[in-house]
């Protein structure tokens, strides 16, 4: 070769070598640990819904590996008493469906109620709310029940009745409570819900409950429970537990707004979810699999048999047409619950797990729905399933084996590994952390809490790769930027409303997907700007129920200072240009209330309320990119 | 008119960059361009509609020996509410699209029945995504049709040009394009103007590449938005209540203040009918309903555009179909081919295209479903190609051989 080419060929080789070496020495940045400082930070964002003042000191104190283990045990954690003095007045949440069909009936039990078939309520309060519902019930029927109750009619005078409908919310108060007690059941249900809302912004806990209860006894329960969701991800001591609580009630998902499970989903989360949520995913699965919110929402308590609805019919002609198999929870279960899309199972496999399932019921849907096994409609001939042979007569440990099958199979193992890895640690888990979680799940017989432990336990959690890198949902949002601001919360009604615009209505996932765990896949334009209106409204203390003070910032307006007590990290050099040429704009410009823009367009805003600068800058700062992460 | 067009685009290409011009002459550049760009409107119906009771086919025997208790009635002068609309002898549309039989008539609505994915999954989840990504079959891609279907330009482009409308950013229209989920046009800002100007530096800076691209194109949107907002606007048109009938007039609205809009995309859930799918009556039960608000809403659609609609083509579909047979719950298990509808001004309407592969047993999918003869693409692959005017189909469905198309749009 000529000397020339040799040298050419030399460098390219080093040069290839070097790149090698290079590559080589770049790190995962799942390898690279985090510092002392980071950690805790890094758990309170994980582990909990986000951190709150003190809480880095809290945990420096006692010990991450201690406070990790103390959280992974909620049961032994004293809950905070704030939270269950607020949680008092939800009644419903500590109901069984039968208690709530009876307190707060469903239609179909208020026609009962009418006819005279069942007994109405024995506390006053409730059988009020039922009289009221039967009354809208019998003039839908065309019956001439009493009339409905006006403004106009309720014995006030035509100041009261304009302050009531349109007044300012204290003004409604005061003419409120200024009523005798039985004009005010007559006025609450005579006023229209926009003006009911305004009253409702002021009015102390139990009137609160009382106004709640005009919209209709449906409404109640399923007010009652995102309520107590955002109140628990906002107060409860027991952070992981509800952490989980959200991510498993989301991977067995249920839809609240289907029918009857409006009334099972109270029951569903407290009993079926939030006890499992650390023991073993076999005991949560048979929990879901019996659940009559479950049965219900994916209609296996109606897939019967063909052969036992034949022979049926044979014994009575006249008897309903024939029902027949159903496969949608046969096919969720294996999808979505269990072993995954790609875990392994064939269609023949799902119509073989629904013929298992057939016989799998509820006693009486809207009135206690318990869960029944219903031999007779069960298909009783030999299945297979996943290559498993099951043979004929076995009753309901048809479903019971295919629960084992699944429970312990090794495509479940690594789907629920990776689910949680997502939700904890990244989008993209490491396939290294994966895989030891979904060991410790198969050798601890699906021991949750273990499972957590290895991951606890991985360096890849305390890694760069995972240090602020899930994009917050907008639950995960919404109450970190209440627990940052050391908010005080009355009541959650608004924050659940936020949810919704922001694209995650609490218990309102209609498929059974659940809400993603891929942080990544909320992001989009109108997500983003109603986080930012959120972020602003709230500091400002715009949002009703939820009271904000500048105390929270020991009266500092250094914009450095603010992010660490908000984020407990520094601010992006970005994020703090931006905002202080802004303070330098507004201060300039001296421009009077933060809203006049909004006022400018016609939009109802109280009268000119400076905001003091910490809460404009913070919120500002929960708006910022740097706080959609955690 | 030609003149003001003429000196509306010089004025705009005298300023310097499309940012620094005013709004209004923004949006009258779209407009003024010449040549009208053609709008392509997606709908999907989440959960597997049951095309076999949406379109009727009441011609075949076997579709009432198979639903004893679902199938819609053969059409009939005495009880016209409760029975099938006929189309053309053989289909019927079901009673609750009554609104869209003028559409049809005047042939500026098309179906393809047996039309869908030929993937076999019959999961939600992955059927849509294989619809919705256009590869069916395929899961690591990463970007939509209807992002792709957008012939890429660097300049003078609306921020606004693909819209979604709802707070999620579907996987159809993920892509290179710059794409923008609306919930509500006159929400879509920040209330706070010192805020929003914070807000847009700070997402414009950010190193964050998550976020900050998406918060750029959003404060673009935000303002040509709002420029609009600003302006009067006449609803053409009476939309049933209900957040279909909104995100159709939202999209009205959108193409009709001439902001650039080249697609747009919305859907309606709810179609996961296993159970009380047709109750006692056809007009009963949930898919009725369902219909209800879908129907009106298309054929406000088309009233709301009028003129307009001759540069627009609507086109429906879901992800699968379902099983041919009731399955004894009043209702219907998730199946596989379905029926498309598209409607527009150059569509050649009034027909129902597509091979009709018969219900008999030995015709059916697996012996339980409707068989495919249209492949969604093959639709798709038209409007993209003939309507919009974006050839290159080899990038728009990848994998696919595009082979004839039906002619469902005059060239």
């Amino acid at each position: 070769m000529r000397r020339g080419a040799y040298y050419a060929l030399a460098a390219v080789v080093l040069f290839a070598a070097g790149l090698s070496l290079y590559a080589k020495k770049t790190p995962s940045p799942f390898s690279i640990a985090l510092s002392r400082d980071q950690k805790i930070v890094h758990a309170l964002n994980r582990l909990t819904f986000g951190p709150r003042p003190g809480d880095f000191d809290d945990v420096k104190k006692m010990g991450l590996k201690k406070w990790i283990e103390v959280q992974l045990h909620p049961d032994r954690i004293a809950e905070n008493p704030l939270l269950e003095e607020k949680l008092a007045p939800l009644d419903t949440l500590r109901m069984t469906p039968m208690e709530l069909a009876r307190n707060y009936p469903p239609p179909q039990l208020i026609k009962a109620m009418v006819e005279g078939k069942i007994p109405y309520p024995r506390d006053p309060d409730e059988r009020m709310m039922v009289e009221r519902a039967a009354r809208r019930f019998k003039n839908k029927q065309g019956q001439n029940g009493d009339e409905a109750p006006t403004l106009e009619n309720a014995g006030l005078t035509e100041d009261q009745q304009r302050i009531l409908r349109r007044g300012a919310p204290p003004e409604k108060l005061k003419v409120f409570d200024s009523l005798l007690d039985e004009q005010q059941d007559e006025v609450l249900e005579a006023m229209p819900p926009g003006a009911r809302v305004g009253l409702f912004s002021v009015a102390p806990p139990e009137l609160r409950r009382k106004i709640q209860k005009s919209a209709g006894p449906q409404a109640v329960i399923t007010q009652d429970l995102a309520e107590a969701k955002l109140l628990r991800a906002i107060y409860s001591n027991r952070q992981l537990g509800e952490v989980l609580t959200d991510f498993w009630y989301n991977h067995f998902n249920v839809f609240l707004d289907k029918g009857a499970d409006r009334y099972l989903v109270t029951s569903y989360e407290r009993d079926v979810i939030r006890p499992h949520v650390l023991g073993k995913f076999k005991d949560l699965l048979l929990a879901t699999a019996e659940s009559p919110a479950m049965l219900f929402y994916l209609d296996n308590f109606q897939s019967v048999s063909p052969n036992a609805m034949q022979m049926a019919a044979r014994r009575n002609p006249q008897a309903r047409p024939a029902r027949g198999l159903n496969e949608n929870y046969a096919r969720e279960l294996m999808e979505l619950h269990t072993l995954g899309v790609d875990g392994g199972y064939t269609q023949r496999d799902v119509t073989e797990v629904a013929r298992c399932f057939t016989g799998w019921s509820i006693r009486a849907p809207r009135e206690g729905a318990t869960f029944e096994f219903r031999e007779r409609l069960h298909d009783n001939g030999p299945k297979m399933v996943l290559g498993y042979n099951i043979p004929p007569g076995g009753g309901i440990q048809d479903g019971l084996k295919v629960l084992d099958i699944l429970a312990h199979h090794r495509s479940t193992a690594r789907f629920i590994s990776k689910k949680l890895a997502m939700r904890f640690v990244a989008d993209n888990p490491p396939p290294s952390l994966m895989d030891k979680m979904a060991q410790t799940f198969l050798r601890k017989d699906g021991d949750l809490r273990a499972v957590m432990e290895t991951m606890f336990n991985a360096p890849e959690f305390w890694s760069e790769g995972a240090y602020r890198a899930k994009l917050k949902s907008p639950l995960e949002m919404v109450a970190s930027s209440v627990r940052a601001l050391g908010a005080e919360v009355n009541f959650t009604f608004p924050l659940s409303q936020q949810l919704v615009q922001l694209g995650q209505p609490l218990y309102r996932k209609q498929e059974p997907t659940g809400y993603t765990n891929a942080g990544a896949e909320w992001v989009n334009s109108a997500a983003l700007l109603a986080r930012m209106n959120f972020a602003v409204a709230l500091a400002a203390n715009r949002i009703p129920g939820v009271k904000v003070d500048a105390s929270r910032f020991h009266d500092t307006e250094d914009t450095n200072q603010i992010a660490r007590e908000l984020m407990l990290t520094d601010l992006s050099d970005q994020a703090r240009a931006a905002i202080e040429t802004g303070l330098q704009a507004k201060a300039d410009n001296n421009s009077g209330p933060a809203d006049s823009a909004a006022r400018g367009r016609g939009a109802r805003v109280p009268p000119a309320q400076q905001v003091p600068k910490p809460l404009v800058i913070a919120g500002l700062m929960l708006g910022s990119p740097d706080f959609q992460r955690r | 008119m030609l003149n003001r067009r003429i000196f509306l685009r010089n004025a705009g290409l005298a300023m310097v960059g499309v940012g620094t011009a005013p709004l209004w002459l923004q949006r009258a550049l779209y407009a003024a361009d010449g040549s009208r760009k053609k709008i392509l409107v997606a709908i999907f119906q989440r959960g597997a509609a049951d095309g076999l009771n949406i379109v009727v086919p009441h011609g075949e025997r076997h579709y009432y020996d198979m639903r004893p208790t679902i199938a819609i009635p053969r059409p009939s002068g005495a009880d016209r509410e409760n029975c099938a609309i006929d189309l053309d002898g053989f289909f019927g549309l079901h009673p609750a699209l009554a609104p869209l039989k003028p559409v049809f008539d005047a042939q500026h609505l098309a179906i393809v029945h047996a039309a869908g994915s030929p993937d076999p999954t019959r999961s939600h989840f992955d059927a849509q995504d294989f619809m919705e990504s256009g590869t069916p079959g395929l899961k690591v891609t990463g970007d939509g049709w209807l992002n792709r279907s957008l012939v890429p330009e660097t300049s003078g482009v609306s921020p606004v040009r693909a819209v979604a409308m709802g707070a999620a950013l579907p996987r159809v229209l993920h892509g290179r394009n710059n794409a923008v989920a609306i919930e509500n046009l006159n929400s879509f800002q920040v209330r706070n103007d010192s805020a929003s100007k914070v807000f847009q530096a700070m997402y414009a800076d950010s190193s964050d590449s998550v976020l900050s691209g998406t918060g750029r194109e959003t404060f673009d949107a935000v303002k040509l938005l709002q420029s609009i907002e600003k302006q009067p606007y006449h609803v053409g048109a009476e939309y049933p209540r209900g957040r279909f009938g909104d995100s159709l007039q939202q999209i009205a609205h959108l193409i009709k203040s001439d902001v650039g809009v080249e697609v747009a995309f919305a859907d309606i859930s709810g179609w996961d009918h296993h159970v009380n799918e047709v109750a006692q009556q056809p007009t009963q039960g949930q898919l009725a309903q369902r219909l209800a608000e879908f129907g009106q809403s298309l054929a406000a659609f088309w009233n709301d555009l009028g003129d307009r609609m001759a540069d627009v083509a609507l086109v429906t579909m879901s992800e699968f179909g379902r099983t041919a047979r009731e399955n004894g719950n009043r209702g219907t298990d998730h199946g596989h081919a379905n029926v498309m509808f598209v409607m527009g001004g150059d569509v050649r309407g009034g027909k129902v295209y597509g091979d009709w592969p018969g219900l008999a047993n030995e015709q059916l999918y697996e012996g339980r479903d409707l068989a495919l003869t249209t492949d969604f693409r093959s639709v798709l692959g038209e409007l993209v190609q003939t309507h919009l005017g974006n050839r290159d189909l080899r990038s728009v469905f990848p994998g696919f051989s595009s082979k004839s198309f039906r002619g469902l749009i005059k060239a």
